[in-house]
């Protein structure tokens, strides 16, 4: 009996950690995403941003051994093909969501291209903060080494949500995603607030994507993003265009993702694949029950092309 | 440039219409002859070729009987993928599934041969084996199509979450349960029966997918745009509420949309399994669907023009491995080529109706 139970804290400690570790990527291209949206553009192309920052920061921190060097190119990669997506929709009768497709497809192969050397090299990755000091429990330490870019994405969610409320930015953007004519009445260039949010945006998605090369699960390769960059997307809409419920949600994501890794660390390895598919039937079914929801319906961005 | 001498009312609607199909045509041309500028610039600041990088596409792609064969061999799923996407656009969907649908389709097909195979002949084996392909594609993507009317779900967002699942459940079978244990270097099904799979067409060496692809693609257009039905579908993709209150159902349409296109990628992957690889493997996620998303834009979801587009694609990804000894560039050069195309492509569509060549008339901006 006591055996069941050291399993089960087993793998709470385990699944503890992984959340943190797998929820961090989700955080930054929500967060990202959520800005981009909320400006009353959606950018289906942060899963391109998210693997060309992988790989960007990868490869720099692999030349210059410095990991703080590859979050920044990283960030900066993401910020142009953020930039870039904002350009190109800018144009009359250009269509956002294709736009964000060709993106996925331009990000990954580019990042393939350029990556094809580093994927064997070691890059020295990112320092941890051990919060776990004081509990004895070598497994409870373990799982406590946590990035120091998990606190800042919470910092940032609760920052954002109170910059929207209450800054003057913050509403210039919710404006600009709510009506474009009110927009243009307060005087603001509505193009000019899309390339900075959307930019802003995919220079979050950038630092997601570092973290997952350069953190969890620390090396570059082909598989590294799955889809998580999608997924981050339609968790912004499950959570309702809400920074700290993109945090929740984030972390709801995170423990769907870390539920597989748990269990294989005490020797449940049926099902693997299963439980990989895990976060994308979660954010099905997510979908599914929050679609045509009034809530979702009241906190919309009105300019936003996804919920005709 | 047609202008009419009289103004008289079929001279002018034959005008518009020239107008609208030279436009259709001479952008996408206009905006892949860009695409190989830029990425001829690209080549050339790495030091690259540019013209050996075009003439090897043409050498490897369409030089030679045995390329044409490579070509077509790939532009079969390729076109079926394509129509994955383009019909439901008509209704004003974004799917960019059909991947999901190959796969899944390709598995379940290989998955049902396994206990067919000793009981009946093998021609109904084969039958069998593209009936549960066509069928599991067609609901594969008929379930993005439902959730899309009934749940609002984004259709564009839920196909490609529906890929990665459809990779993991096959991953699931092929590396467990239905794994083929005299194979240990490589998960996979057990092969398929040889009596069982597809030929090829007589003279010219390339499996039946592609006739199935062009026939289905002829039929589609003649769906599309010869009956009452693709007429409903084009309204309820221009304006739902229109459509609505023309008494259309736009749900059935969207689902029944869904349903054509996905049982065209689920026939893609019933080809892949039953004519190329024999068996269901990891090999069956070939990036045909994602590049079938390419090949319908360019095609402007038009199911006749899906096939030369369909052929140049297929062309493209044969010369890949030329390419890549060649030139010692890596394997993703087709990729971050396919990456450009379509991104050059979505910003060529800013160019209707502004062309000062075509001088578009009140009529032709629709």
């Amino acid at each position: 009996m006591s055996d069941l139970w050291d399993a089960i804290a087993l793998v709470l400690i385990a699944l503890v950690g992984g959340v943190v570790r797998v929820s961090t990527p989700f955080l930054f291209v929500s967060l990202g995403e959520c800005l981009t949206e909320k400006s009353g553009r959606i950018n289906l192309g942060l899963e391109g941003t998210l693997v060309l920052g992988a790989m960007s920061g990868y490869a720099t921190s692999y030349l210059t051994g410095s990991p703080w060097l590859g979050i920044a190119a990283a960030a900066l990669t993401g910020m142009v093909f953020g930039g870039f997506h904002a350009v190109l929709c800018q144009l009359p009768r250009v269509n956002d969501i294709a736009v964000g497709i060709a993106l996925i497809q331009l990000g990954t192969g580019a990042a393939f291209f350029f990556g094809k050397p580093f994927i064997q090299p070691t890059a020295p990755h990112m320092p941890l903060m051990a919060l776990g000091w004081w509990s004895s429990d070598p497994q409870l330490q373990n799982a406590l080494m946590i990035n120091p870019l998990f606190p800042v994405g919470i910092a940032l969610a609760l920052f954002l949500r109170w910059a929207f409320r209450n800054t003057y930015w913050g509403l210039i953007v919710r404006t600009t995603g709510d009506s474009e004519p009110a927009a243009r009445d307060l005087g603001v260039s509505i193009n000019g607030v899309r390339l900075a949010a959307t930019s802003i945006g995919g220079l979050l998605a950038g630092i997601g994507g570092a973290f997952l090369s350069l953190s969890y699960p620390g090396s570059w390769n082909e598989g590294l993003s799955s889809g998580q960059g999608l997924m981050a997307v339609a968790l912004v809409i499950f959570a309702r265009w809400d920074p700290v419920r993109c945090f929740y949600a984030a972390v709801l994501f995170g423990a769907a993702g870390a539920i597989g890794p748990a269990l294989q660390s005490v020797g449940v390895t049926q099902g693997y694949y299963f439980f990989n598919a895990a976060p994308y039937i979660l954010t099905l079914l997510l979908m599914v029950a929050s679609g045509r929801s009034k809530r979702a319906a009241r906190d919309i961005p009105r300019e936003l092309a996804i919920t005709r | 440039m047609v202008a009419p001498s009289k103004p008289g009312k079929w001279r002018r609607s034959v005008g518009t219409w020239l107008h609208y199909r030279a436009e259709t045509f001479i952008i996408p041309v206009l905006a892949l002859l860009a695409a190989a500028v830029f990425f001829s610039i690209f080549l050339i600041a790495l030091d690259k070729s540019p013209g050996e990088f075009f003439f090897l596409i043409g050498r490897g792609g369409f030089g030679t009987l045995f390329s044409w064969q490579n070509t077509l061999v790939r532009a079969a799923p390729l076109i079926l993928t394509a129509l994955c996407v383009a019909i439901p656009a008509r209704m004003g969907l974004i799917v960019i599934g059909g991947e999901g649908a190959l796969v899944i389709a390709g598995f379940a097909a290989a998955a049902i041969a396994i206990p067919l195979d000793q009981s009946i002949p093998p021609m109904f084996t084969t039958l069998a084996m593209g009936l549960t392909a066509v069928i599991v594609g067609a609901c594969w993507i008929g379930l993005v199509g439902w959730m899309r009317h009934a749940r609002g779900v984004n259709e564009t967002i839920s196909s490609l979450l529906l890929t990665y699942i459809a990779i993991a459940i096959v991953n699931f079978f092929i590396s467990g349960v239905l794994r083929n244990p005299a194979d240990p270097n490589r998960p996979s099904t057990k092969p398929i029966n040889p009596d069982a799979m597809v030929g090829v067409i007589p003279g010219l060496h390339v499996h039946w997918g592609l006739a199935a692809g062009v026939v289905l693609a002829v039929l589609l257009y003649l769906l599309m745009d010869r009956t009452t039905f693709g007429f409903a579908a084009r309204i309820a993709g221009g304006n739902p509420r229109v459509a609505e209150a023309q008494g259309l159902s736009v749900g059935k349409l969207i689902v029944t949309g869904c349903f054509i296109g996905g049982a065209c990628a689920g026939l893609a992957g019933f080809f892949e399994v039953a004519a190329v690889h024999g068996r269901a493997n990891s090999a069956l996620h070939a990036n045909y669907g994602f590049t079938g998303i390419l090949v319908s834009f360019l095609a402007r979801h038009n199911p006749l023009a899906i096939i030369p587009v369909a052929c140049l694609f297929g062309g493209i990804g044969a010369a890949g491995g030329l390419i890549q000894r060649r030139m010692d560039l890596p394997d993703a050069t087709v990729l971050l080529l396919q990456g450009v195309v379509f991104v050059t492509l979505l910003a060529s569509e800013t160019l209707y109706g502004r062309l000062p060549f075509f001088r578009p008339t009140q009529e032709s901006r629709t």
